[in-house]
């Protein structure tokens, strides 16, 4: 007995020592808390809530939109970003024919070996290939653009909270900041070689807007504004950041249906095996 | 051991015959989970997450063996062989977001059910080394899921690794050494990352193993029961199967349609954007948080921000985050009361509800946020009432508080009067 009293006065103990040396500290903290200016954050702006064709349990991509949005990515953003995680053989889930992704590819050249000397050198893609990256290596990627190496598209938009609407947002974002914003936090002017984004965490980012109207001629006759090249090509990042995400939803269903078909089933043999002992009302 | 009117095992044909002489797993298994195990006939749904935890074990087992076939355990390619998985790899998508998910639902039951083990004191005599055995399973379970998040190599990998592994280096002198040996280099690179792989495909069967002792540990006395009235009579009881093997295919069947509509409508929901990121030495996230549920317990390490006397804030933390969960160990011996039941005890019911669960709500919630006011004076307030609950104020309530009447018998309880059992000889279903 007396060794069970030991054990719960030790604890008590032990208990009463770590709140005081939490509290301890919880003190020193809302003294400083009440005598420092608090740091202050930047206020950036939540990404648009924009609705896309493969939002919600049943949606689909649309490939007209996809197609359109590869043809951005080809025209603008492959010139400093790669997309290393794609092939082209990935492009026919895009609707392009089996013809279509081997021109594709041939029209792209890839780093290779040149078979009589051994020396590095290019050749035409084939539909195994990835999408070559713009620059040979990090340090050439950064040295062209500033320092900031521009970052790999193929996963962006599972890389940023609310990605598809982030990087729509972001790309329509672009403009001065405005006079009420650089009143209340002078540090949010763009530093030199820094453009200002609302929807950039820390408000200025090292790339400029990439994006102006007319600047890729759509096949389908879309007009290309910004709003819908950003939107297209946002659309082509979640299908590269998730190529299955169509088939996983459409493979979720008749899961969902079988499974809820088998509970209802669970429920009423457990109810009916439980009748013989339940208590009678 | 079991009870006197247990049923027994009886080999009908030939086969199962020979097998009981030569080796008896039939008769293990109709002991076991069969009808040969008699269980208390008022278990809540409860008592479905030992179950659900043993059936996410075989799911993570299952998935992860698959994954492992694919998976490339080198810091070069592991980013790589990942993407390689949700890509290339025929259901390889399913297969991880199944993995990565699984983790979150085995922890999810999990934690279900020690809540279920706190209050109904599931800890008490005579079951306290299923409930140590089960603090030995959390915590490996901690370290394999741990080890886990670290091989996609993306940026919380990379960088929760280095937190989790620099707790270590808080201990005096001989920190730095531990964490250098721990990680086999001054920071996580290619050393660690093979070693947790290998760890983290040998630690679930080792959870496995231990799991088998606790389930053997849980047959000794047999299971606890919501009114914790001990079993008293046959009427008291119902073999597991089939009562119990329906109830708990019931509780699969829900427990299921959450973990895939998880899976296939919101897989990443759970884990963190900046894991698709890939590992980067050079770029340290805005903030490192680990998995969900790690939170509360990375919010009794962050909240102690000042030193204490000749103890350090980050040591004082570590030791802190250890305690929290090593305390359960001590449990039993520290809840004295004869009753085991939180519903026959109001005091104790009232710290529970009103303390004990808000405090792990604020702990949660401020794990997963920044370090910074109101998180971290919110933290500090839910830690100190942590240890407050289980170290002083469990030990005082369970010897001065006034408990309420119990019930004669879980007969009783379930009927309202012992003196009928329906339950006897006849405790055949109608089915």
């Amino acid at each position: 007995m007396l060794k069970l009293i030991s054990v719960r006065l030790v604890a008590i103990l032990v208990g009463l020592g770590f709140a005081v040396a939490v509290l301890w500290a919880f003190v020193i903290g809302a003294y400083n808390a009440a005598t420092e200016e608090p740091a202050g954050h930047l206020p950036y702006e939540k990404p648009m809530d924009l609705s896309w064709s493969f939002d919600g349990p049943f949606g689909k991509w649309d490939q007209q939109q996809l197609q359109r949005g590869l043809k951005v990515y080809d025209e603008v953003c492959a010139a400093c970003h790669s997309l290393k995680f794609v092939a082209f053989r990935d492009l026919e889930q895009l609707g392009y024919t089996e013809g279509q992704v081997k021109a594709y590819a041939a029209a792209k050249q890839v780093p290779g070996i040149d078979p009589n000397t051994g020396e590095a050198t290019t050749r035409p893609g084939l539909p195994t290939d990835y999408f070559p990256s713009p620059y040979p290596n990090n340090v050439a990627a950064a040295a062209a653009n500033n320092n900031a190496i521009p970052p790999d598209l193929s996963l962006m938009t599972k890389a940023r909270g609310d990605g598809t609407n982030y990087v729509a947002s972001l790309l329509m974002g672009y403009g001065p900041p405005s006079a009420e914003l650089l009143e209340e936090h002078p540090e949010a002017a763009p530093g030199p070689g820094l453009h200002h984004n609302p929807y950039f965490p820390n408000l200025n980012l090292a790339m400029a807007a990439p994006l102006n109207a007319g600047q890729v001629t759509f096949d389908d006759g879309t007009e290309a504004t910004v709003e819908q090249m950003s939107k297209d090509v946002a659309a082509f990042l979640t299908w590269t950041a998730e190529p299955t995400l169509v088939k996983r939803k459409q493979t979720g269903w008749p899961v969902m249906i079988f499974l809820l078909f088998a509970t209802v089933l669970a429920y009423m043999s457990k109810k009916q095996i439980w009748a013989a002992v339940k208590p009678k009302k | 051991m079991s009870f006197p009117w247990a049923r027994q095992y009886e080999p009908k044909n030939p086969v199962s015959k020979f097998f009981d002489e030569k080796l008896p797993l039939p008769r293990l298994v109709y002991n076991a989970v069969g009808a040969g195990y008699p269980v208390p006939r008022n278990l809540s749904y409860f008592w479905n997450f030992g179950v659900l935890a043993g059936f996410f074990l075989v799911v993570q087992i299952v998935t992860g063996v698959v994954l492992a076939m694919h998976y490339a355990g080198n810091a070069q390619v592991a980013f790589a062989s990942t993407e390689h998985i949700m890509r290339d790899v025929n259901w390889g998508w399913l297969m991880r977001y199944a993995h990565a998910n699984g983790a979150s639902f085995f922890f999810i039951v999990v934690y279900l059910h020690i809540f279920r083990g706190l209050f109904y004191s599931s800890y008490k005599a005579p079951r306290e080394m299923i409930w140590l055995l089960g603090v030995v399973i959390f915590l490996l379970m901690m370290a394999t899921a741990f080890m886990g998040y670290v091989l996609p190599w993306g940026q919380m990998s990379f960088w929760g690794a280095k937190v989790i592994t620099g707790l270590f280096g808080a201990i005096p002198i001989v920190g730095e050494p531990i964490q250098v040996w721990l990680l086999g280099g001054f920071a996580p690179d290619n050393a660690a990352l093979n070693r947790f792989f290998s760890l983290h495909f040998l630690l679930p069967f080792v959870i496995a193993g231990v799991v088998i002792l606790h389930i053997w540990a849980l047959h000794i006395p047999g299971s606890s029961n919501p009114t914790g009235v001990e079993v008293k009579q046959e009427s008291d009881t119902v073999p597991f199967h089939p009562y119990y093997t329906a109830k708990d295919g019931f509780g699969l069947g829900i427990a299921l349609l959450a973990y895939f509509a998880l899976v296939f409508f919101l897989p990443n929901a759970l884990g963190h954007p900046d894991n698709y990121i890939e590992a980067n030495p050079l770029s340290t996230p805005a903030h490192i948080v680990p998995e969900w549920y790690f939170w509360p317990f990375y919010a009794i390490l962050r909240a102690f921000t000042v030193d204490f006397f000749f103890v350090p804030a980050k040591l004082m933390g570590v030791i802190a985050m250890f305690a929290s969960i090593l305390l359960w160990f001590f449990l039993p011996w520290l809840d004295k009361s004869p009753v085991r039941s939180g519903h026959y005890r109001p005091t104790f019911r009232k710290f529970f509800w009103f303390g004990l669960i808000p405090a792990m709500v604020v702990l949660f919630i401020c794990g997963g946020a920044p370090a910074e006011e109101p998180y971290v004076m919110m933290s500090q307030i839910a830690t100190a009432y942590y240890f407050l609950h289980f170290l002083v104020i469990l030990p005082i309530i369970s010897s001065s508080e006034k408990t309420e009447p119990l019930p004669y018998s879980i007969t009783e309880a379930v009927l309202g009067s012992d003196k009928k059992p329906v339950l006897g000889e006849n405790t055949t279903p109608a089915v």
